[in-house]
């Protein structure tokens, strides 16, 4: 067991995914960082500092610095994995995936099944997503919604670092093309990560509060605001099971029946606005298939119909926080 | 061609407004009294002010995350954008914007972009608008060396030459993209501009530290323009003096680098000692604009400060104009 940072976990899964398969292959803008200049390679070593040493390690083959541009990276990374290697590109921020869009969504995500399942696309493309940094509308999006509803992709959002490992595992030995999303906040948090070869299953969520009162439903940055939130609710007697989903597609929908049938009352945690989202789909879920378990009406706490705020305050109003959390809670707890 | 002692004036304060607007953004970032991402563009202002001098309301200016120095120059206010940037209610986008995000479309301002590549068909379309009202008017849109690499800058240049929109895809080649060499990334190696020659565009190349060089060439190349030519492209070597952002350890950089281009290529420095050598201005005329420009920034970082914040119910405010 050794205790690492969700970034260096990253890192250090690439890295021996690398050193492991050769047919694994980083590219992206920085990905190396300082090609071409008076510093040199490895002068930046990835602008999220997730690839740093790479270059040195295993060279321009399998290191590649890109230009800017995001189609060509994303669309690239489809045609190395159509012939036969293991791509991780890393698109820096999430918002940037629109520029990407096509070769996402309407090439990778698509060449298995047109192609009668004769072939396979074992992309990973790596994305940071996520507001709390006044980076404003073009910096901060959730996109895990959209890409969840895109057919053939899995889309995955870790919030450990022990989660980033394991899932990253097993996204290097599928054969689908992945969603690696990872939130901007949690680069810099700290966990334990149990030593040895072992991964996490997509499809499996982790139940990291129990109680019988109330499920909670989120992902990512989210799942530690939901943990607040029942932390501060247990001081009042009342248990929260707290459900990471970790990944979106698939989704353990199990974990989240389950529990609801339990509890009988159900808020769902999400960063990106309401309509058409990830809670917007788990809300209908539970309604479908446990609505006899239901006590309360489902309640959802999400950012506003917006883009996302650039100032500090409008960005702290916009964002789901424990305190909205727990008032949902207390609503739904109170409903008769 | 000669400029006026008013043109020159003006234009000499219009860069200095932008070098002290962000000498002093440099410091109130670092001490953390302005909040998230900032790109500053000092070191290129001889370039934004040596394309707008020659702009009024009606041409219109797309630019990049970069963007402080295009706004600037092309007149946007100074209290507001400080507003902006501090994230104030008051600001010209009312805080929902930030550094990346400013725009006054009053002023044919049509916004900084957070995504790079994305002005250039912005531009095109504006330039398509403009050839419609035909009244000789242009749109530009400014560019790195990493921007020319994004497929929207291919495709908005080879759609400007079929359908000969008066659009200027005017490149600004500091050297880096990020923390990448403009060598490395750009295929052409030595040069962006012929890459929009091979699209069919008539292109220009010049000094951007140099002022008088970067207002003559926009002079001859706006000539082409306007008769109704279709697009036109120019290519201007310039330097950024800041990292990529604030904040940025800059380890891509030369030994001395930042001094070096500080002391030969400042384009203020340049513009005092060709005008004063030349006899056109004296040291005094310029350092009453300084002092009056330091002024200025002052009280408009005062007012920033003091200006309202905005509240939780403008987070909703201007998504729709009707919903
Ligand atoms: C589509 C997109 N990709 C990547 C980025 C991240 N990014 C912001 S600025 C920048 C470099 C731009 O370089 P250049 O066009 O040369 O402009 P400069 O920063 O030198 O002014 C990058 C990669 C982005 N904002 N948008």
């Amino acid at each position: 067991m050794a205790k690492m940072m969700y970034r260096d976990a990253v890192r250090s899964t690439i890295f021996e995914a690398m050193e492991r398969d050769e047919r694994v292959v980083v590219l992206g803008e920085d990905v190396v960082g300082g090609m071409g200049t008076a510093g040199g390679p490895e002068a930046i070593g990835g602008i999220w500092s997730t690839s740093t040493g790479f270059y040195d390690a295993f060279g321009p083959d399998r290191v590649i610095d890109t230009p800017i541009s995001e189609s060509a990276i994303v669309g690239a990374a489809g045609g190395l994995a159509l012939a036969g290697k293991k791509p991780i590109a890393e698109l820096m921020f999430a918002d940037f995936i629109g520029v990407s869009l096509d070769q996402i969504w309407n090439q990778i995500a698509k060449f298995r099944y047109m192609f009668g399942g004769k072939s396979t696309c074992p992309a990973i493309i790596r994305m940071a997503y996520g507001g709390g940094f006044n980076a404003a509308a073009q910096h901060s999006q959730s996109v895990h919604h959209f890409l969840t509803a895109m057919p053939g992709l899995k889309v995955v959002m870790p919030s450990t670092p022990e989660d980033v490992r394991g899932l990253l595992r097993e996204a290097l030995r599928g054969d689908d093309p992945v969603i690696f999303l990872e939130h901007k906040a949690l680069y810099g948090v700290t966990g334990e990560v149990p030593d040895g070869d072992w991964t996490i299953p997509f499809g499996h969520a982790r139940l990291t509060r129990a109680g019988q009162d109330l499920t909670l439903v989120a992902t990512g940055l989210m799942v530690s605001r939901c943990e607040a939130a029942a932390d501060a609710l247990a001081k009042d007697g009342i248990g929260c099971d707290v459900i990471d989903l970790r990944t979106t597609s698939p989704m353990d929908e199990e974990a989240i029946l389950d529990s609801v049938e339990v509890t009988g009352r159900l808020v769902v945690v999400d960063e990106a606005p309401q309509r058409c989202s990830l809670a917007t789909d788990i809300s209908a879920l539970a309604a479908q298939k446990a609505f006899a378990s239901l006590k309360a009406p489902i309640e959802m706490v999400c950012a506003p119909h917006s883009p996302v705020p650039f100032a500090l305050e409008l960005e702290q109003a916009y964002l789901p926080s424990a305190a909205k959390i727990e008032a949902a809670a207390r609503k739904v707890l109170g409903y008769r | 061609m000669q400029l006026s002692r008013e043109q020159m004036l003006q234009a000499y304060r219009r860069m200095k407004i932008i070098r002290e607007f962000e000498e002093r953004l440099h410091i109130d970032i670092a001490t953390g009294a302005i909040a998230g991402f900032t790109h500053l563009y000092c070191g290129q202002e001889a370039v934004a002010v040596g394309v707008c001098e020659h702009l009024d309301t009606d041409d219109k200016i797309v630019s990049t995350h970069r963007g402080h120095g295009h706004c600037l120059a092309k007149g946007c206010d100074v209290d507001g954008m400080m507003k902006e940037i501090w994230g104030s209610r008051e600001g010209l986008c009312k805080g929902k914007g930030g550094s990346m995000h400013i725009a006054d479309v009053d002023v044919g301002m049509l916004g900084a972009n957070g995504i790079v590549g994305a002005g250039a068909p912005i531009a095109v379309g504006a330039a398509l608008a403009a050839k419609l009202d035909g009244k000789g008017k242009v749109a530009i849109t400014f560019s790195g060396d990493g921007a020319c690499n994004q497929g929207t800058t291919f495709e908005a240049m080879n759609m400007a030459v079929v359908t000969k929109a008066p659009c200027i895809f005017v490149f600004e080649n500091n050297h880096y993209s990020e923390h990448t060499g403009f060598e490395y990334a750009v295929g052409t190696q030595q040069d962006i501009a012929s890459r929009a020659e091979a699209f069919g565009m008539k292109v220009w190349r010049a000094d951007g530290t140099d002022f008088f060089a970067v207002h003559e060439t926009m002079r001859e190349l706006l000539d082409y323009v306007r008769a109704g030519n279709g697009p036109a492209s120019v290519e201007f070597d310039t330097e950024r003096f800041f990292g990529h952002f604030e904040g940025d350890p800059q380890r891509y950089r030369g030994e001395g680098e930042l001094d070096r281009i500080r002391e030969t290529r400042d384009c203020l420095k340049k513009f005092r000692q060709s005008v004063v050598s030349a006899k056109l201005l004296t040291d005094a005329d310029l350092d009453t604009i300084d002092a009056e420009v330091l002024d200025q920034i002052e009280a408009a970082v005062v007012a920033a400060r003091a200006a309202p914040r905005p509240t939780p119910e403008d987070v909703l405010a201007d998504v729709y104009v009707a919903y």
